[in-house]
């Protein structure tokens, strides 16, 4: 079942992994009770060497060319999909190239949606935009970091007007205030609620069921894999 | 339905402060600000006659329990004072003051709002001059759930999301999975992933045309439109045991084969469609008031559609033909023979056959299907690798589907191993190595996106899904605005939003 090796294991977080991830179940070499205390690193995305292949580096090259900052060499590529870390002073710069240069033209900013990795200091919170060209028939995705202590991050409306609720809907769920915004409110939580349910230290609330002589925890107490 | 009227006390352009107070069951007070374009930078004062007064002290009840009278606690506050009430004093009142202009909820519990969807409406007389969709009633934290359930309980969720195309969920779900573990998943089993697909695809395009068709009076398309769902929801039922909330597509395959009748049941419901979805054509397409209704309104013409990031049949039915199955396909839809469809009209008349002729062409890759099955009959269904296919080989017995009773002799009399392996995926789940995707299907209503991220562990740490309903309810304002109150139903309807999916 899990690759880990009991070297892995015990490693602490380092530049590959962000933190362990540890839990109650799983198969330690030689174990069979299923007892084993499974522990696997949590994964942290690293950035892939030149070249990516395909259309990538030459979409890459053109948006470093056009926005002053952005390092070239940043971009991750998996699965066939190229994700860009921008940073927020860059945000809108690098939608407005994305969307107008002829050699880009993603016209579509088709979701945001927000991570949160509460084991990422400094850069807790993620806005991950999902781009598509319907031009040229291509996806790409932006990934901008902001901190828990200041969840600031530039609106992207005013270039993609499509962005409005998910922007919405990303402050609801994770607290990243959207400066710019036209109006950042609650989307899909009551205006009055407190808090952000998404984020990973939200408690989740639950009561512990009861049976005839016996409890079940609230699911965030439950056993963890 | 909640009404905000004005005062006649207000003067005419003095700083103008509505409040907005809903009175539900629930007593839920939802409190809005608007100041009138024209009203001089004077600030207003919002507090309350009496500060020990509660909120609710405003609803028009218990004011004139009070003995005070609506119009003098409006007076003294400058204010719009709203509340429910019996529709004939509401209007005896309007009409009193002589003022066209009304605040009016529609929903979160009207009829014609597909589900939970709250519109607020400004009306000029019968003009709507401003529209603001509010959601998130049906909001079921699906995507948080999922953060702690294994990566094949996922499927269970998703489905849930668009319950009128729950398949569209599981698999665009199962594709972000597979992506992440490189999985390839055996070809019966893409084929069954289509099947379930663009059937559902009628099923939902069929609610979509029926409840439209109902808003605005054509009841008989809604009954012979949920006549032929029912079809192929027994065909859905048959196959893995469920109407809807079905959990049939799962990471690696689907959940089970077609059962010995499902070719034979697969081609009388081909069959029944092709008997009766010219139906559609006959009843509507030239029906004078259908088209009185429909053509023309709701535009929202190809700028638009790509300024709010509109997708689907709204996006076809503006002229451009872009399908995800055949410029990003998956499950293989690029062996199959179907044309894209458009319409040149942009509006509501012009979804309308969109979706009616998207429904030959789903029956034209159904048939290609049927065949496909015909000649794959026996083929696995599931990924043939123990560390991420469901174990169990369901299969339907006596007592119901279940695991097969070769698979539960095996576990439990001759192989230990077989029960620790069968325990601990049913158990703890497969890991998913660590990473991001974002997986896009063309679903009934438009791209259905799912943006997966796993930490490396055996359950997904963010699951994101883009739901077109949630998109496409942004551009209401645009489609209603400057139109008539009795086109909001027609317009909404076109975008065939399901809140399920839109509140997730």
């Amino acid at each position: 079942m899990t690759t880990t090796t009991s070297d892995a294991i015990t490693a602490p977080a380092d530049d590959q992994s962000l933190a362990v991830s540890q839990g109650m179940w799983g198969a330690g070499p030689g174990d069979v009770s299923g007892f084993g205390g499974q522990r696997h690193p949590v994964w942290r995305q690293q950035p892939t060497p030149r070249p990516y292949g395909g259309w990538f580096d030459a979409a890459v090259d053109r948006l470093a060319e056009l926005v002053e900052g952005l390092d070239p060499d940043g971009a991750s590529l998996a699965h066939g999909e190229l994700t860009i870390p921008v940073p927020k002073e860059l945000l809108l710069a690098v939608a407005r190239a994305a969307r107008d240069d002829p050699a880009l033209r993603f016209e579509v900013c088709v979701s945001v949606s927000g991570v949160h990795y509460p084991d990422d200091p400094g850069r807790e919170l993620r806005s991950v935009y999902h781009l598509l060209s319907i031009t040229h028939n291509r996806r790409l995705r932006l990934e901008v970091a902001a901190g828990q202590d200041d969840p600031k991050i530039p609106s992207v409306t005013a270039v993609y007007p499509m962005a409005d609720w998910h922007e919405r809907e990303t402050w609801d769920m994770f607290g990243i205030e959207y400066t710019g915004h036209p109006g950042l409110t609650r989307i899909l939580m009551p205006d009055d609620w407190a808090g952000h349910p998404q984020r990973k230290d939200y408690p989740l609330g639950g009561v512990p069921i009861e049976f005839k002589g016996a409890q079940a925890p609230p699911p965030d107490q439950r056993r963890s894999y | 339905m909640s009404v905000v009227s004005k005062s006649p006390a207000d003067p005419p352009d003095g700083p103008a402060e509505a409040v907005v107070v809903t009175v539900g069951e629930s007593a839920a007070v939802a409190v809005e600000a608007e100041t009138t374009a024209e009203s001089a930078p004077t600030p207003v004062d919002r507090t309350l006659p009496d500060e020990a007064a509660p909120v609710e002290a405003l609803v028009l009840g218990a004011v004139e329990e009070a003995g005070d009278g609506p119009a003098a606690v409006t007076q003294y506050l400058n204010q719009y004072v709203a509340s429910g009430g019996d529709w004939d004093e509401v209007v005896a009142a309007q009409r009193e003051r002589g003022d066209e202009t009304f605040v009016v909820n529609m929903g979160p519990q009207h009829p014609s709002t597909h589900g939970v969807l709250r519109l607020e409406l400004e009306l000029e007389g019968e003009t709507v001059s401003s529209i603001r969709p509010a959601i998130g009633f049906l909001h079921s934290g699906i995507e948080k759930s999922m953060e702690y359930k294994s990566f094949a309980q996922g499927s269970v969720f998703a489905t849930r999301m668009d319950y009128v195309a729950p398949m569209f969920n599981e698999v665009v779900y199962c594709l972000a999975v597979e992506k992440l573990l490189d999985l390839e998943v055996p070809p019966r089993a893409d084929v069954l992933r289509v099947l379930v697909m663009e059937l559902n695809r009628i099923a939902s395009h069929l609610v979509a045309i029926g409840t439209g068709g109902m808003e605005i009076g054509a009841l008989t398309v809604m009954t012979i439109g949920f006549r032929e769902r029912e079809m192929i929801l027994d065909f859905f039922e048959a196959l893995c045991g469920t109407r809807m909330n079905h959990a049939y597509v799962r990471p690696g395959g689907v959940s089970i084969d077609l059962p010995e009748s499902g070719l034979s049941q697969l081609r009388t419901v081909i069959e029944w469609l092709h008997k009766h979805l010219p139906e559609y054509a006959g009843f509507c397409n030239q029906n004078p008031i259908f088209k009185g209704r429909m053509q023309g309104v709701a535009q929202l013409d190809l700028t638009a559609c790509m300024a709010l990031g509109v997708s689907g049949p709204p996006l076809r039915a503006a002229g451009y033909p872009w399908d995800l199955r055949q410029d990003q396909p998956y499950c293989g839809y690029q062996d199959y023979d179907f044309d894209v469809i458009t319409w040149d009209t942009a509006d509501a008349y012009g979804r309308f056959r969109v979706r009616q002729q998207e429904m030959w062409e789903s029956l034209r890759i159904v048939e290609q299907c049927y065949d496909k099955l015909e000649s794959s009959v026996g083929q696995p269904v599931m990924v043939d690798d123990p560390r991420f296919a469901w174990p169990g080989d369901l299969t339907v017995g006596p007592d119901g589907q279940g695991n097969s009773l070769a698979h539960v002799k095996q576990i439990m009399g001759s192989s230990m191993e077989a029960l620790i392996q069968h325990f601990k995926t049913v158990t703890e789940g497969f890991h998913v190595p660590g990473g991001q995707v974002y997986q896009a299907v063309e679903s009934s209503k438009g791209e259905l996106g799912c943006h997966l991220v796993s930490d490396g562990g055996s359950r997904p740490y963010r699951v994101h899904f883009r739901d077109p309903g949630f998109n496409h309810l942004q551009a209401v304002p645009a489609l209603c605005e400057g139109g008539m109150m009795s086109d909001v139903v027609v317009a909404v309807a076109s975008l065939d939003p399901v809140l399920g999916g839109v509140d997730r």
